[in-house]
């Protein structure tokens, strides 16, 4: 049990093994440690950060087809007011022409009319004349009775 | 027969209690009694070599683990030595606030080399040396009674005492290099008792230089003696029991159970121990 020389190995030993430890064991088990810790950090932030990304997008992809919904409504609603519109359009057109034809053939009509009158009036008058020249072929003289013969004429207007 | 049996058993645990020894006498090496007028000069070897093995065979597991050390999935060594690694490393961080590189390698190669060495104490008593017996009887033609082997290093004084040696030189060394040596000295001379008033504070000197010399030495006793008495009165038991003939057996399960506790606690607390006095030294408020 006495202290001897085996104290001073011991002490020497003790050192070199603190040594050994401290150049060779603790700086690549401790730099592992540390390295995997960062590691592990890293992946659970990257992870975190994926999440917040994933919920971003996916507000993103919603309002992106709210707006397309939208202007799918818009586009349909424009159609619809330009159908009705062309609609509308070629009825006025189609009406227009039917007032322009029907007047037009109206005028014409008229115009017939007024002229055929006008020759028929014309022969009743010369029929007339005629009538009369052979009825008072010997009794009258024409030109004494011009006169008369004008305002029956005029009448037969 | 009685003196005779009583004469046998006690000479059986003398014999477990003392170490093999070498020495150089007249020039010449020579073994056990020979060296008993050795004085200082004698080494214990069956002490040295245990804990040089053991020293060795940690370092080289430790090592080993750090050289393919990964940091992506961790195969099962580097998972039990990162998770001895990580528990030293918390207590170093939780105890001592200085910055030195120094004192967690230390903590660890004091905890696991101390608990492998405390962990001897498990291996029968009788196993190691009866086959040291055997072997030096056939294979060197010594006596098996003089055949001395004691393979728990820390039951040894001797290794005990280095290791607190060892954190005793740390501590005068940090003391010094983070206080200066005036400031070491001013340490030892100022405190506990201070007062402004010149006169008496050296007048207090003495008083104070005692206290604190007996102070800063009672640290590496206590850590030294701590150590030894522990495993020493726990190796003793074990002789003792295993001295009982198969009675031993109900005896030695229990005590071997126990002496887990103290072979792991013993080498937390040095190390614990360790941690503290180094933290203490290298820390200027006092």
């Amino acid at each position: 049990m006495n202290l001897n020389a085996t104290l001073l190995g011991e002490l020497i030993a003790f050192a070199v093994f603190v040594l050994f430890c401290m150049k060779f064991v603790w700086p690549p088990l401790m730099n592992a440690i540390e390295a995997r810790q960062k590691k592990i950090a890293d992946g659970l932030a990257a992870s975190d950060r994926a999440e917040r990304d994933l919920a971003l997008a996916q507000d993103k992809a919603k309002d992106q087809l709210k707006d397309a919904k939208a202007q799918a409504a818009e586009i349909i609603e424009q159609a619809k007011k330009r159908e009705a519109k062309m609609i509308d359009e070629a009825v006025h057109k189609a009406n227009a022409e039917r007032e322009t034809i029907l007047a037009q053939a109206t005028a014409e009509v008229a115009a017939e009319r007024n002229r055929l009158r006008e020759e028929l009036r014309k022969q009743v008058a010369a029929l007339a004349v005629a009538g009369a020249e052979r009825i008072l072929q010997r009794s009258i003289d024409e030109a004494a009775h011009s006169d008369i013969l004008d305002k029956l004429v005029q009448e037969l207007n | 027969m009685a003196a005779g049996e009583e004469l046998t058993l006690s000479s059986h645990i003398q014999h477990h209690l003392v170490n093999a020894k070498m020495c150089t006498v007249d020039g010449s090496v020579a073994f056990n009694k020979a060296c008993a007028e050795a004085g200082f000069w004698t080494w214990n070897i069956d002490t040295l070599a245990y804990s040089i093995i053991l020293g060795v065979l940690f370092l080289w597991v430790f090592r080993n683990a750090a050289k393919k050390a990964t940091t992506g999935v961790p195969g099962k060594l580097q998972c039990f030595v990162e998770m001895i690694v990580g528990f030293v490393a918390d207590n170093v961080k939780d105890t001592y606030h200085g910055k030195s590189k120094l004192i967690a390698p230390l903590a660890l190669t004091i905890f696991v080399w101390v608990f492998l060495m405390n962990l001897m104490d498990l291996v029968p008593v009788d196993f190691l040396p009866s086959f040291a017996a055997f072997v030096g009887e056939n294979a060197m033609a010594v006596e098996p009674g003089h055949v001395y082997m004691k393979f728990v290093p820390t039951t040894d004084i001797n290794l005990a005492a280095g290791l607190a040696l060892g954190v005793f030189l740390l501590m005068i060394g940090y003391s010094i290099r983070i206080k200066g040596v005036l400031g070491f000295i001013k340490e030892l001379t100022l405190h506990p008792f201070n007062t402004k008033n010149v006169p008496l504070q050296i007048a207090l000197i003495p008083f104070n230089l005692l206290l604190e010399t007996i102070a800063l030495f009672a640290k590496p006793f206590s850590l030294a003696l701590r150590l030894f008495g522990n495993l020493y009165a726990g190796e003793m038991i074990f002789i003792l029991i295993g001295a009982v003939g198969l009675a031993q057996l109900p005896l030695h399960f229990p005590w071997a159970v126990f002496h887990i506790l103290v072979i792991t606690l013993q080498a937390f607390v040095f190390m614990m121990l360790t941690i503290v006095y180094l933290s203490m030294a290298s820390s200027d408020n006092h």
